[in-house]
């Protein structure tokens, strides 16, 4: 990270001015080669973002990682749509590490919410060069020309962006003029919101994409590492290793030295094949001295967390405008409190935590998939003790990311090895060390409290929620400060600064330092929402009953788009007023207030998203069937409307839609463990159970029609499925479900 | 050591023999299309075909596949147009795709014994894959789509 920011909003903005930066850099340096015909004039680089080669192909630079999104599809039309270049000519570049790109980060649901200005911009200012240089080529007018389909056309003369490229291009822009330069009129547009085929679609269904666990170069040996009993603080203080030697292919046990406190007390296996290094890493004997944390429980962190929350000078007051709460809660008519909790819950990517790294002609490469290469460079080079310019990361595809692979931790593992016998080590961890090292989402408790006048409007709010902190373990430079200048991080707090007008509103983030101690507390899709959204709407539905008002009713009238929540341009243009269009929808297609079986129920939840500064408008009603008897659960569908504003690649958006809602689903009834002796106590598939096919419901997902500012999608639907699901089974059976995931045993216990 | 075929080619590899045979297939054979994933045969990520059956290659030890007729994703077929892949790409199943190898295999051998195959029965026969960005409606779809082109072939 070059420059260090103060709140996620403005380093995003950062972020922006930074690319932008790079990108306004519009030196267009291609020399004039003026040998027609030739093969060998260079690219037209017109941007560090894509260039154009002498065959008219157009290669565009990706710095997002590819892990399931298509980003570089959704990306390359972005810029391809502004160029005019015929989608066949478009190629994706997965760059490797390198300061020229700034912050390369993939999380957030960002992608193409802050690609979107930069890859439209930099395609419009290709399009105007290829004018002015196709003009100057046709002698004609460039105002009598204009850019279709990677040609230049003016009346009957033409000439393709490949001719243009072979005469040369020169070109320089001043940021200025890129700013006068006109986007086009969405009603041209011809990629963006049009279906495609992603790019990366064949080479996952014949087996020829790689992945970082298929990086391979010469020479390399195996590592599998041996973790210690707790996450921080152990250390080793004896290996006994000649079972091991037993093993053919096995070679040394290396006991990491890390500056950079990233993995400490780790011990990894080296051997000619991962099964013999995997074999040898159970044979072999440590002894520790463990971590301050090795007795810790879920018990504990939770009521550790409960603890905070009581003290009420614990924590950061988010700066919400009125957080004064107390004079409405003692002028209250009536008021409603309530505790919500959720357990830890996992990453489990599919692809098991790896790395390979070498040093090569004096620089480190680690070769593996990662989502936040410039948060983990410092850490490496740290580890390695070299300057940060003598590490690069090579960019592989991720078999999962989810946020897990946000912290590159694991990374170091694997340099400090190879560092350590002076060859390229392979790491893998073996499933259950990947869980055992997992980022886990933290356990959270979170109290909520509401007042209510005499007439049953409401008149204030709070939101109290105490967690684990990820940012403030890893990355405490991207915390913004809340009142009385308190930092808190707003990946564990974002979604309680709500839409809803609600008076005085008071929203408390509290970091669990017992969590922050016993693991590393990780981004887990769709982070702070994931736990927030989960009490904010099944409060609001508590809320709604109380005052015996329709949910959606209640819901509706505290969406009124006044003051704070009306909503500013570009990006939350109509605020409130378009959260309540979705939860408008939502209820009509669902047929909301229509007669059900008995023990059938429907529930509706809603949520902005991640953040106020990008909201993604979503709504949701889980229908779903209780079984009195056992408890269970069924959810037979889910209704979701998304307002996402323009849709770049439409089957890629409704692919988000539909993961990230069967994540809420699964986090909600399928997922959760608990720590236990300092370690979560389900590290495999026996123990930890994701939703499985079997139990998928109907999907019923509609995008409202926009031309605004295109907003992240990877995430906010999976914080809408738990509270529906959690409303819908009240109103089948009136039980009211205050911890997720909710179990059968959970259900039963709350029928009365 | 143990001789197998692997995607027709006959194979001789020295190695343990209690070596499972996914690590075979990537690390000795080169064929990195077959994933691990859980190590305990509960993903299917790993999943490829012996004697025509859906196996899952992380628990399989070598010494059970001496004189194996093995199939992997890259084998499925010559040009990776088999009618399940075929449907894979035209619903664009994947993700990350890193299950996807396993889905695949696991619903070629499942459309090969039971070519009528309800839906009830996809749902039981592929519950076993676990997809980690939750693409099941998708392969639901694309398993039923390619059982019609497999039957109208």
């Amino acid at each position: 990270m070059d420059t260090p920011v103060n709140t996620p909003i403005l380093s995003r903005r950062g972020f922006l001015v930074t690319t932008a930066g790079a990108g306004v850099a519009f030196s267009f340096l291609t020399a004039c080669d003026q040998t027609a015909g030739a093969s060998n004039a260079p690219p037209f680089e017109p941007t560090l973002w894509y260039s154009i080669d002498n065959n008219g192909i157009v290669t565009v630079n990706v710095i997002r990682a590819e892990m399931g999104q298509h980003v570089g599809t959704s990306l390359a039309r972005i810029l391809a749509d502004e160029l005019e270049a015929p989608w066949e000519n478009v190629r994706i570049k997965h760059v490797d590490s390198d300061p020229k790109w700034g912050l390369m980060v993939t999380g957030g649901s960002w992608s193409v919410w802050q690609t979107y200005p930069l890859y439209s911009q930099a395609g419009a200012a290709g399009r105007a060069a290829m004018i002015e240089a196709g003009a100057t080529a046709l002698g004609v007018d460039p105002a009598s020309c204009k850019a279709e389909n990677g040609q230049i056309v003016s009346g009957s003369k033409k000439i393709s962006y490949r001719d243009i490229v072979r005469k040369g291009v020169a070109k320089t822009y001043t940021p200025e003029d890129l700013a006068k330069i006109a986007l086009k009129p969405v009603a041209d547009r011809k990629l963006i919101g049009k279906p495609v085929t992603s790019l990366d679609i064949v080479e996952k269904t014949d087996g020829t994409a790689i992945y970082g666990i298929d990086a391979k170069v010469e020479g390399m040996v195996y590592g599998c590492p041996i973790l210690p009993p707790t996450r921080n603080g152990s250390q080793v203080n004896y290996v006994m290793d000649a079972p091991a030697k037993e093993i053919k292919g096995y070679l040394q046990t290396v006991v990491l030295k890390d500056a950079s406190n990233t993995v400490p007390g780790w011990a990894v296996v080296i051997a000619e094949t991962w099964p013999a290094a995997m074999k040898a890493a159970k044979a072999i004997t440590l002894e520790y001295t463990p971590g301050p944390t090795a007795n810790v429980s879920e018990k504990d962190i939770q009521d550790h967390a409960a603890k905070l929350i009581a003290n009420p000078n614990s924590g950061s007051v988010l700066p919400l405008g009125n957080t004064n709460t107390a004079p409405a809660f003692r002028a209250a008519k009536s008021s409603i409190e309530a505790t919500y909790t959720t357990a830890t819950a996992l990453h489990f990517q599919m692809e098991p935590l790896n790395a390979l790294a070498l040093q090569k002609d004096g620089k480190w490469e680690i070769h593996t998939g990662n989502q936040w290469q410039s948060l983990v460079l410092p850490w490496l080079a740290t580890a390695l003790e070299v300057p940060e310019t003598d590490v690069v990361m090579k960019t592989y595809r991720l078999g999962g990311g989810f946020g897990r692979r946000l912290n590159g931790d694991y990374a170091v593992g694997a340099a400090l090895a190879s560092k350590a016998i002076g060859r390229p080590v392979k790491m893998i961890m073996t499933r259950e060390d990947d869980v055992k090292f997992d980022s886990v989402r933290s356990p959270s408790v979170q109290k909520l409290r509401m007042a209510f006048d005499k007439d049953g409007n409401v008149t204030a709010m709070e939101q109290h929620v105490a967690a684990g902190w990820p940012t403030e373990v890893m990355a405490p430079f991207f915390m913004p400060k809340g009142e009385k200048d308190v930092p808190f991080d707003p990946f564990a707090i974002n979604g309680a600064n709500h839409w809803y007008t609600v008076g005085a509103h008071k929203v408390r983030a509290i970091s669990n330092d017992l969590a922050n101690k016993t693991f590393r507390p990780g981004w887990l899709r769709s982070v702070g929402p994931g736990f927030t959204n989960w009490a904010l709407e099944s409060f609001m539905d508590e809320a709604a009953h109380k005052l015996k008002m329709d949910p959606v009713a209640f819901r509706l009238k505290l969406l009124t788009a006044e003051g704070a929540n009306a909503g500013t341009a570009p990006n939350s243009v109509g605020g409130a007023s378009r959260q309540a269009n979705v939860v408008k929808l939502a209820a009509e297609k669902a047929g909301w207030g229509g007669q059900l079986p008995a023990g059938t129920g429907l529930g509706l939840a809603t949520s902005f998203g991640q953040e106020r500064d990008m909201p993604t408008w979503v709504a949701c009603v889980a229908r779903v069937n209780v079984d009195k008897g056992t408890g269970k659960v069924k959810v037979e569908k889910l209704t979701l409307v998304a307002d996402a504003g323009t849709i770049v690649d439409p089957d890629g958006a409704r692919a988000q839609m539909e993961g990230a809602s069967l994540w809420g689903l699964s986090l909600a009834l399928h997922e959760g463990t608990e720590f236990e002796n300092g370690n979560v106590k389900a590290t495999n598939l026996g123990a930890y159970t994701p939703l499985r096919l079997a139990d998928v419901p109907e999907l019923d997902i509609t995008f409202v029609d926009s031309a605004e500012v295109p907003v992240g999608l990877g995430e906010p639907a999976t914080t809408i499925v738990g509270p529906a699901i959690g409303n819908a089974i009240f109103n089948a059976c009136g039980a009211r479900m205050r911890h997720i995931p909710i179990t059968p045993a959970a259900v039963k216990a709350a029928l009365v | 050591m143990a001789s197998f075929k692997i995607n027709g080619k006959q194979m001789t590899v020295e190695a343990d023999a209690d070596t499972p045979l996914l690590w075979v297939l990537r690390d000795d054979a080169g064929l990195t299309g077959t994933k691990f994933g859980c190590g305990i045969g509960m993903c299917g990520a790993c999943t490829v075909h012996i004697g025509g059956k859906a196996t899952r290659s992380c628990i399989t030890p070598l010494s059970a596949v001496e004189g194996a007729e093995i199939t992997t994703i890259e084998g499925l077929d010559p040009k990776g147009a088999h009618p399940v892949q075929k449907a894979w790409q035209e619903l664009q199943v994947p993700q990350c795709g890193y299950c996807q190898s396993g889905q695949i295999m696991q619903a070629a051998a499942v459309l090969k014994d039971n070519p009528n195959i309800t839906d009830a029965e996809i749902d039981e026969q592929m519950t076993g894959n676990l997809c980690r960005c939750m693409t099941y409606t998708r392969i639901r779809a694309a398993v039923r789509q390619a059982a019609n082109a497999m039957k109208g072939a």
